[in-house]
């Protein structure tokens, strides 16, 4: 059964271009996505910088609203909801933010930072079970449970990114969004925190929301893979296919940027000419026709639509 | 001691050599070492790589090349470092500017913070003109070195200010400044960590061009293990001040020695490898202050003896060209199949 069901959001921003332009552009981050997440399976999203994967990430949890399409959390419609009903649909739904420098309240010391999850759910009623449950909580991390009285600054980045990891866990969710969770760590430390989302996922039957830039990390987690271009998906799959055999061709340079490790087999490399276009003023047609080594005259008129292939992959391309 | 043979076949002395250098920074009064016995030479024409973990010195290293860094707190506590024959650590400041620009060149991981955001990038590729080349300080000038890093229609491209190109476009004018004076070595720090995979991809291509049609040699400090596999000719891995292995990159990645680039590698996602488990590295990187005894990395090593917290390993070359820092590098890790 789908944990989370997003059917065509859509989320768009008015930037304000200067304090002298009246009319307004709108950007369009998240454009008509539909994607699924299945209970205690990790559905991984790769792209760019800009490309909305964040933004999708917090719209599905409501951390930002939508401006279209709707979300199904757990056999309810959650676009809507708000107070009472949206704070205990959010016990469900974690984060774990992407700066364990700036995401940890500097003030505050482990136990009060995840005993204030506790707190704001109403999950203990006494403080003994309560500190019970931060210590075991510290525990389950990684972490020894004295730490509660530490402060975030006597940590190190892998560290604090574990106590953003038990704070998410503290109020029992069922999905957690992992916003880049390794990007601000250590190489040496990275392979801890992603075994550990990992061991936590087979224990408690998580479901993951990934979001990173990092296709190896994403591949290695994630059962499925959804690659977004300029507020759209332009394919998703089995993370298997999208790696070994891309059909998007925004896929196919993304997979072949990945610089390998292996000595003298060395992908055929397709680099790509130029940024990414400004999601303000996106390209007509297709989005990737001009950075797109095969574009033919009607990519550059007509959109296309999100097709089936094969079973379960999905590309957006005129050619595949 | 010196790493590799400091002649190359045609008689020229290597570009840069660094011999047992050490830096500190001063803090509450005591010095603590950063940089501890660091030694490394590399050749002209050939793009060397630091490789290490954040905190392991590499930048330190690197900085210290130019003297770069501000004096108090940084200390230059010994060594030696011979950028194309000599040591400029003994320079004072008014040769140092000499040799700065017209010998050696930097790119910074940040390129918008190495950019003046409040003028166009035009005048700012001028100014390291007017410094170095002062007779060739004109726009066909900076339009041809624009072209060279890339950067489509640099005649309207000149007059933008840093904010109005994207990071990618960024790094390529930061290039173009350090290569306006015609450096011997471009010094680049972490310079595609804070850039998307393909813009990546593109700026590394860069590098290789430069070195390829300019005969640069080129120094890179990065984390990432993948990008030396990429570009480098010669790899020096670094773990909390010290170099622990040093060979050349095909060989080091082949045939990685020192159980850290070994756990390093265990511990890295690589496309195409799900079924491989992870094997993470325990612990953390120890800071500065407080550097185990013995071997550094024995407290997170898993093929570590009862001496490695006793004796300080030496860099040995166990191979011709392959210099490890661990007495037991021939036993493989338990972890390993």
């Amino acid at each position: 059964m789908n944990l989370l069901e997003a059917k065509n959001l859509k989320v768009v921003f008015w930037p304000k271009r200067s304090m002298f332009a009246w009319a307004k552009e709108q950007l369009r981050a998240v454009d008509d996505v539909s994607f699924a997440v299945e209970a205690g399976e990790t559905l991984g999203l790769v792209g760019e910088s800009g490309c909305g994967k964040t933004t999708l990430g917090r719209a599905v949890i409501r951390l930002i609203p939508c401006d279209g399409g709707n979300i199904v959390f757990d056999g309810e419609d959650i676009t809507n909801v708000t107070g009472k009903q949206l704070r205990e649909q959010r016990r469900k739904f974690q984060m774990i933010f992407q700066d364990p420098f700036n995401s940890l309240n500097p003030r505050m010391n482990v136990g009060q930072i995840i005993g204030e999850a506790i707190d704001a759910h109403g999950l203990s009623d006494n403080a003994d079970g309560r500190w019970e449950k931060i210590e075991s909580l510290l525990k389950a991390v990684g972490l020894e449970p004295a730490y509660a009285r530490r402060y975030p600054r006597e940590f190190s980045g892998g560290q604090r990114q574990r106590i953003g990891i038990a704070r998410a866990l503290a109020v029992e969710p069922k999905l957690i969004v992992c916003d880049e969770p390794v990007s601000a760590v250590d190489v040496s430390i990275q392979a801890q925190i992603v075994t550990l989302l990992q061991d936590l996922q087979a224990e408690r039957g998580l479901a993951y929301l990934l979001i990173s830039h990092d296709l190896a990390v994403v591949e290695h987690m994630s059962r499925r893979i959804l690659v977004m271009y300029l507020g759209k998906v332009v394919e998703s799959g089995d993370s298997n296919t999208i790696v070994s055999s891309p059909q998007h061709p925004y896929t196919q340079a993304l997979v072949s940027a990945v610089p390998t490790i292996e000595p003298g087999t060395k992908r055929k490399r397709m680099v790509l000419g130029g940024d990414a276009p400004s999601p303000i003023n996106p390209p007509s047609g297709c989005p990737f026709h001009p950075r797109c080594p095969l574009a033919e005259t009607r990519c550059k008129s007509d959109a296309p639509a999100l097709r089936e292939i094969a079973p379960g992959h999905f590309v957006s391309c005129h050619l595949a | 001691m010196k790493l590799r043979e400091t002649e190359s076949a045609d008689g020229l002395k290597p570009l840069l050599e660094v011999n047992e250098l050490k830096v500190g920074f001063e803090r509450d009064g005591k010095s603590i070492c950063v940089v501890d016995g660091v030694s490394f030479c590399v050749k002209r024409g050939e793009t060397f790589c630091l490789v290490g973990e954040s905190g392991c010195g590499k930048t330190v290293t690197a900085l210290s090349i130019a003297k770069l860094l501000a004096t108090p707190p940084a200390q230059w506590l010994g060594g030696q470092i011979l950028l194309n024959g000599q040591d400029t650590l003994q320079m004072q400041e008014r040769e140092l500017r000499q040799v700065r620009g017209s010998v050696i060149s930097y790119i910074f991981q940040e390129p918008g913070a190495s950019l003046n955001p409040a003028f166009s990038v035009g005048s700012q590729v001028k100014d390291a003109l007017k410094l170095h080349r002062p007779d060739d300080a004109t726009d066909s000038e900076i339009v041809r070195l624009l072209t060279a890093v890339g950067i489509a229609a640099p005649e309207l491209r000149m007059r933008d200010c840093p904010g109005e190109l994207s990071g990618g476009m960024q790094q390529r004018v930061m290039i173009a400044i350090a290569l306006a004076s015609n450096p011997k070595l471009l010094v680049a720090d972490e310079p595609t960590t804070a850039l998307d995979v393909t813009i990546q991809a593109q700026i590394l291509e860069l590098l290789q061009e430069i070195k390829r049609r300019l005969g640069t040699t080129i120094l890179l400090i990065t984390h990432n293990l993948a990008i030396v596999s990429e570009i480098a000719d010669h790899v020096a891995v670094m773990y909390a001040g010290q170099i622990v292995e040093s060979a050349p990159a095909m060989e080091l990645l082949r045939r990685p020695l020192h159980p850290y680039t070994k756990a390093l590698i265990a511990a890295m996602p690589r496309l195409g490898h799900v079924t491989e488990k992870l094997i993470p590295i325990r612990g953390v990187v120890p800071s500065p202050n407080a550097v185990p005894s013995g071997c550094r990395f024995h407290p997170r090593c898993t093929l570590a003896q009862p001496d490695c917290s006793q004796t300080a390993p030496e860099l040995k070359e166990v191979e011709p060209g392959h210099w490890v820092r661990c007495p037991y590098w021939q036993r493989s890790a338990p972890s390993e199949k």
